[in-house]
């Protein structure tokens, strides 16, 4: 139950998120220099189970979810329920008619 | 219920407060977060960095302005990694801000302002209220193939919370759900009142979005990852997707947005309630 992938699979995945994140400048942000010496601090250690090691290796794995995951909900919100109501004149140019336009103005308008 | 309505409305605009930081705002040289704008919110800064102001605690900055809380507080975090992760959400942003993904920045928010004045008691028996009602306890009668799947995932998950924490929840069938002994409340309470009011603030999103403290306290404790967690939260939907099929506008969706949420939870909780500090040793032959 609690397998997870290789720590050098999460390290990639997170390094292609921040990337899609970013864009080519992604080596000098923030996350990528602390990531990267984080995954460099606990990749040694002196015992067979190291709970600091486990626990680091569980919040990367965390923290990749929550990066794909929010990638992920985005773009499928923007794929079925982004797009909103059109406004009345797309609406009328669907059936190929155009609105009506009164030259002084509706009476509420200024 | 209440809480999630209030975080919800908090971004988008809460307008009287909002003049109250503006005129602030003008007189100290610090920018508010928000306009008076209640439309979208374009991105209004270049760079975000984080910065160590007094007492260890760490700021955000959005171009050389810092952050705030909808509630007008300065933005302070306890520790740096918590820091960074809310500056790369806040980078992530782009052309217009959607605070609906930045759910680590919206937990800090919640933690920092509090705006439902909350205490640790009420926090955690409200946590503890869900006991009665957990997913993994309720079971069904009718599908056998569901029957079954319930069975094979869900008791493991069971078994090993009763070992771990010496306590007995039991899972029925009925409609009333489980009888909870008392001695397993107190046992949850007492494990509860452990963790600092950040760790607490986040663990109670992470029952919320679940609608379970069992698989909560097996992602808090390490022994399921994010998606195991979600994917047995979900169990009856992945059923009956296997069965009748997926719609992705809506179980991806949903799916994702869980894994988002529960994710930043639990991230947000395993920062707020350890402190690391690295010690080298020399290698002997």
């Amino acid at each position: 139950m609690a397998t997870l992938s290789s720590p050098l699979r999460v390290c990639r995945g997170i390094l292609k998120e921040l990337r899609l994140i970013q864009g080519p400048s992604y080596k000098q942000s923030l996350a990528y220099n602390y990531v990267m010496d984080q995954f460099r601090k606990n990749k040694v250690t002196g015992e067979r189970y190291c709970r600091a090691q486990q626990e680091a290796h569980h919040d990367s794995h965390t923290y990749l979810c929550l990066l794909a995951s929010t990638r992920n909900h985005l773009f499928l919100h923007n794929l079925y329920h982004g797009k909103g109501e059109r406004s009345p004149e797309e609406v009328a140019g669907l059936v190929g008619l155009r609105l009506p336009t009164q030259p002084g103005g509706k009476g509420w308008e200024k | 219920m209440l809480r999630s309505l209030v975080r919800f409305q908090s971004p988008f605009g809460n307008i009287l407060s909002l003049s109250k930081v503006c005129r602030r705002s003008q007189n100290l040289g610090f920018a508010s977060k928000y306009s008076t704008a209640a439309a979208e919110r374009k991105r209004f800064y270049q760079d975000v960095s984080i910065s160590q102001g007094e007492g260890g605690l760490y700021e955000i900055n959005l171009d050389r302005r810092k952050l705030k809380t909808p509630g007008g507080k300065l933005f302070t975090v306890p520790n740096e990694a918590l820091a960074i992760a809310v500056a790369t959400e806040w980078d992530a942003q782009r052309d217009t801000l959607k605070f609906y993904t930045m759910h680590l920045t919206t937990l800090c928010n919640t933690a920092l302002d509090n705006p439902t004045q909350r205490n640790k008691d009420q926090m955690i028996s409200a946590a503890l209220k869900f006991l009665e009602t957990d997913t993994v306890c309720y079971r069904v009668d009718e599908p056998y193939g569901l029957v079954e799947l319930q069975k094979n995932e869900w008791d493991p998950v069971l078994q090993w919370i009763e070992n771990r924490y010496n306590v007995t929840i039991g899972s029925s069938s009925s409609i009333l759900g489980p009888e909870i002994p008392e001695a397993t409340k107190d046992t949850f309470r007492q494990h509860l009142n452990s963790y600092n009011f950040w760790s607490l603030t986040g663990l109670e999103y992470v029952i919320t979005q679940l609608k379970s403290v069992v698989l909560s306290m097996g992602m808090i404790d390490r022994h399921l990852s994010v998606e195991q967690a979600v994917l047995l939260s979900r169990l009856e939907e992945e059923y009956q997707i296997q069965r009748w099929g997926n719609v992705e506008w809506a179980h991806d969706y949903d799916m994702y947005e869980l894994r988002a949420r529960t994710a930043a939870g639990t991230l947000f909780v395993h920062l707020s309630s350890e402190s690391s500090s690295v010690k080298s040793k020399l290698m002997q032959d």
